[in-house]
C-alpha cells in the first residue's frame, strides 16, 4: 500500500520525494550491506558509498527505478572487484531512471557497469580502471548502457577495456560527453544506436578513439543519427590487445574516428593527431553477413572541418609500408573503402580538397589485397540535417544541475 | 517407473507415515497470508510449506515434482514443489510454462551429500502475489533446523558431487531475477509441460490439480540418457533449461542476439555460424557461438567450459562445470555437418 501511496506522489507532483539515505561504509559485510541496500531501496532513494575501498567477490545488481548510487568522488568510493569470484559484471543495473555518480569500479572480471534495459540513466563522474593496464585479459566494456532510451555520461573515465572503455550499444537518445577514454581498443565506441552525440571527450592510447558501428544480426539495429564533435582525439596508438572473435579485434592500432555502416554522422571540430593508421575511417561492414534487415554500408558520413595532423605515418595493415611509399611517406587523414550503397547514396562526403584516400573496393567483404588504393573522390556535403531531439533527454543533465 | 510417478509416490508414503506416526503433528497448514502479502519473511519456516523442513516433508497442498531436463547448479541436488491454496488449480498453456493461480508458490531446495551426510544448502521460493511473481533465496543454518532470508545471497564452501573444491554462490533477490524474468517482469522458468513427465501431468490432471495435459507435453528427453541417447534434443534440451531464460528476446542477454530456445529455429539465432557480440574475452579466440563439426571452435562450448567469471557461462548459479552437460553438446556440435 505504501508503495502505491508513494507511485501516487511520484504521478502527482515533480517535486523530489522525501527520499531515504542509505549510507553504506567500507568494511566487515560492507558487501552485503551494500546488496541489501540496493535491493531494499525504494524510488527517490539514496544509496551514499562512504569514501573507502569496498571489496566484493560478486556482482552487485540494482533493480529499482529511480535510484541514485553516489560516492565521495571517483577517487575515493572505490568498488574493488579484484577478488571477484562471480556474475558477469560489476554492477548490473535493470531498471530506469537510475543515476549513478562519483565512484569508481576497479578491476571487474567481466564488464564495469552494465545498464541493460534501463532507460534515463546518468553515469556522472564515473570511473572504471583495469589498474593493470591494456591486457587481453580485462574485461570486455567499463561503462556499458545497453537497449536504453536515454543515456548521458559525463565526466567519467575508463582505462583498460579489453574491447570499448565507453560503450553504448542498440540504445538511442544518447551523450556521451567530458569523459576520458584511454588504454582500451576503443575508447568510445557506439553501436547499432541512434541520436548520439559525442563531445568534448579526451580519448587517447587506445587502438582506435572513436568508433561507430552498426552491426547485423541483432535485436536493434539501424544506427545513425551521430554527431562527434569537438573532441580531442589524439596518440592513439596502442596495440590491439582485444581477445581475437571479437569485431574490435578487427580494428587497427592507430584509428583515430572510425566509422563503419550507419547512416548519417557528422564529425566536425575536432581535434585529431597522432593516430598513425588512419586519423578518419569510414569503411563498409567487412564480413559476410545473413540478414536482411541489414544495411552494410555507411550512408551520408560527412567529415566537416576538424583539426587535423598531416595524417598517417605509421598504418597497422598489410602492405602498409608499401602504401606509405607510394603516398610519399604520408597517407593521407581520410581513408575510405572505397563502397558504398549505390551513386545516388553516398558513403562519405567532406569538404572539396580535405586530402584522402581511398582503398577502391568494389564489393562488400571484398579482401583488402584486392584494393586499389587511390585519392579520394567523393561529393562535398552540404547544410547540416537537423539535429534537433539527438542527445540525453534535458532531464537527464537537469538532474546534474 | 517415472522419476515424476515416484517421487509423488514417495512424498505421500513418507508424509502419510509422518502423520499416522503417533506424536507428530498434523501436516502443517501453508501461511497464505506469507505468500500473498508484501514483504519478506525472514524465514523459511514461516511460510509452513513443509512438514519437516530439515527431511523435506512436503507441508499440506504441497507437491513435489521433477523436471525431464533440469538446470544444473553446480551438481546440487534439487527438491521441488509446488504449493497450491485451497480451491485453486494450474491451468496448461500448451506445451510452455504451466499458469499459477495467484496465491500459488514454487519451493526449491539445493542440497549437496548422499544419505545421513546430505545438506541443505539453500531454499528458493517464487511467490505468486497479486502484482506479480517475487523471488526470495532463503539460507539453511550448519543445524539444518531453519533457512533464513539472504536477500543479499552469500556464498558457501563446499565440494560438489565430481569431487571440486568450490566457493558455492546463493544468488542475491536481483540475480532471482536476472534468470526468473522476461521483460523486466518475475516470472518461473522450470514447469514448463514440455519439461514435465506425462505422467506427473496426468496425476495432477486427475487430482483436480491442472485443468488438462496438454498437446506437446514430455517433449523434452530424460536428462539420465544423457551420454547416451541423441544429441540433437538433448543438446537444445539443455540449452534451453540452462541458457535461454537470458538468451531468447527480452531475456537477460536479449542484446547478444543469441536465442537458445528450445522452439528457436533459425540456425544462426541459436548461434551456428553467429559471431559474438559483446563476448570479450568470453570468445576465446573464435569467431563463432557454434562452428558446425567443430566444438573446439564454438564460443559457446568454450564459455561452457569455463568457470571464470567474465568467460564462464552461465554467468550466474555456476562455480565449476558440468562434464556432462558439456559433453552433450559437444556431441551435438560434432554431429553437425560442415
Amino acid at each position: 500500500m505504501k508503495r502505491l501511496v508513494m507511485a501516487a506522489a511520484l504521478l502527482a507532483s515533480a517535486a523530489p520525494l522525501a527520499a531515504e539515505i542509505h549510507t553504506i561504509a567500507p568494511g566487515e559485510g560492507s558487501a552485503e550491506r551494500l546488496q541489501e541496500a540496493l535491493i531494499l531501496a525504494a524510488p527517490g532513494d539514496e544509496v551514499v558509498l562512504e569514501a573507502g575501498r569496498f571489496v566484493l567477490t560478486d556482482g552487485l545488481s540494482l533493480d529499482v527505478d529511480g535510484v541514485t548510487v553516489r560516492g565521495a568522488g571517483p577517487a575515493l568510493s572505490i568498488l574493488d572487484f579484484t577478488a571477484q569470484a562471480g556474475a558477469g559484471e560489476g554492477l548490473l543495473v535493470t531498471s530506469d531512471n537510475v543515476t549513478l555518480r562519483d565512484f569508481a569500479v576497479e578491476n571487474p572480471k567481466g564488464d564495469g557497469i552494465k545498464s541493460k534495459g534501463a532507460d534515463n540513466i546518468v553515469y556522472h563522474r564515473i570511473r572504471v580502471t583495469w589498474t593493470g593496464g591494456p591486457k587481453a585479459e580485462n574485461g570486455a566494456y567499463g561503462i556499458y548502457p545497453v537497449e536504453s532510451t536515454g543515456v548521458l555520461v559525463s565526466h567519467s573515465e575508463v582505462s583498460g577495456a579489453s574491447d570499448a572503455g565507453i560503450y553504448v550499444g542498440q540504445s538511442s537518445k544518447i551523450t556521451v560527453r567530458n569523459s576520458i577514454a584511454t588504454d582500451n581498443v576503443a575508447g568510445i565506441e557506439i553501436e547499432n544506436s541512434r541520436d548520439a552525440i559525442v563531445t568534448q571527450n579526451y580519448v587517447t592510447r587506445n587502438t582506435g578513439g572513436i568508433l561507430v558501428f552498426d552491426l547485423p544480426g541483432l535485436p536493434v539495429m539501424g544506427g545513425g543519427n551521430v554527431l562527434i564533435t569537438n573532441n580531442l582525439v589524439a596518440g592513439n596508438n596502442t596495440p590491439n590487445f582485444a581477445p581475437p572473435g571479437n569485431i574490435v579485434a578487427g580494428v587497427p592500432r592507430g584509428t583515430g574516428i572510425m566509422v563503419m555502416a550507419n547512416e548519417q554522422v557528422w564529425i566536425e571540430d575536432n581535434v585529431v593527431f597522432d593516430n598513425p593508421t588512419a586519423p578518419f575511417m569510414v569503411v563498409s561492414y567487412t564480413q559476410a553477413f545473413d540478414d536482411a534487415r541489414y544495411n552494410p554500408f555507411p550512408r551520408e558520413v560527412v567529415i566537416a572541418n576538424n583539426v587535423v595532423d598531416a595524417g598517417a605515418d605509421d598504418p597497422d595493415f598489410p602492405g602498409g609500408a608499401a602504401l606509405l611509399a607510394a603516398f610519399g611517406g604520408m597517407l593521407p587523414p581520410i581513408l575510405w573503402d572505397g563502397l558504398q550503397q549505390d551513386s545516388q547514396t553516398p558513403a562519405l562526403l567532406t569538404i572539396p580538397g580535405n586530402p584522402g584516400w581511398s582503398l577502391n573496393l568494389s564489393r562488400q567483404g571484398q579482401s583488402l589485397a584486392e584494393a586499389q588504393p587511390g585519392p579520394l573522390d567523393v561529393p562535398a556535403y552540404g547544410q547540416p540535417w537537423a539535429m534537433d531531439g539527438i542527445g540525453a533527454p534535458a532531464e537527464l543533465e537537469a538532474r546534474l544541475k | 517407473m517415472r522419476r515424476g510417478l515416484g517421487l509423488l509416490a514417495v512424498a505421500s508414503a513418507t508424509l502419510g507415515a509422518a502423520l499416522s506416526h503417533a506424536g507428530v503433528k498434523q501436516a502443517v497448514a501453508v501461511n497464505d497470508a506469507a505468500i500473498l502479502e508484501e514483504g519478506f519473511p525472514r524465514t523459511l519456516s514461516e511460510y509452513g510449506f513443509f512438514a519437516d523442513g530439515a527431511r523435506q516433508l512436503p507441508g499440506a497442498r504441497v507437491t513435489p515434482y521433477a523436471l525431464n531436463t533440469p538446470l544444473w547448479s553446480d551438481g546440487a541436488e534439487k527438491l521441488r514443489f509446488i504449493y497450491l491454496p485451497e480451491g485453486t488449480r494450474l491451468e496448461a498453456d500448451g506445451d510452455g510454462l504451466l499458469q499459477f493461480p495467484v496465491g500459488a508458490a514454487i519451493i526449491k531446495t539445493f542440497a549437496f551429500g548422499e544419505g545421513a551426510d546430505r545438506r541443505l544448502i539453500e531454499t528458493r521460493v517464487l511467490l505468486h502475489r497479486t502484482d506479480g511473481w517475487t523471488a526470495l533465496p532463503y539460507r539453511w543454518n550448519a543445524e539444518q533446523t531453519e533457512a533464513t532470508l539472504a536477500l543479499a545471497g552469500g556464498r558457501i564452501d563446499l565440494v560438489t558431487p565430481a569431487g571440486e573444491a568450490i566457493s558455492y554462490a546463493i544468488p542475491n533477490k536481483n540475480q532471482c531475477k536476472a534468470c526468473h524474468s522476461k521483460d523486466g517482469v518475475v516470472i518461473p522458468i522450470g514447469p514448463k509441460a514440455r519439461n514435465l513427465s506425462a505422467e506427473w501431468l496426468g496425476q495432477m490432471a486427475q487430482r483436480g490439480a491442472l485443468d488438462t495435459v496438454p498437446q506437446g507435453a514430455d517433449l523434452m528427453p530424460e536428462w539420465n540418457d544423457h551420454a547416451t541417447g541423441p544429441a540433437e534434443p538433448l543438446a537444445r534440451a539443455y540449452l534451453d533449461v540452462n541458457c535461454a531464460h537470458c538468451h531468447q528476446p527480452g531475456g537477460g542477454a536479449s542484446n547478444s542476439g543469441l536465442d537458445l530456445r528450445w522452439e528457436q529455429d533459425s540456425a544462426h539465432a541459436i548461434g551456428i555460424m553467429k559471431r559474438p557480440v559483446a563476448a570479450g574475452r568470453g570468445a576465446g579466440g573464435h569467431e563463432f557461438s557454434i562452428l558446425p563439426g567443430a566444438p573446439d571452435q564454438s564460443i559457446l562450448l568454450y564459455r561452457m567450459d569455463s568457470a571464470e567469471p567474465g568467460i564462464a557461462m552461465p554467468e550466474i548459479g555456476k562455480s565449476s562445470v558440468d562434464r556432462e552437460g558439456s559433453a552433450v553438446v559437444r556431441r551435438w556440435i560434432m554431429e553437425m555437418q560442415q
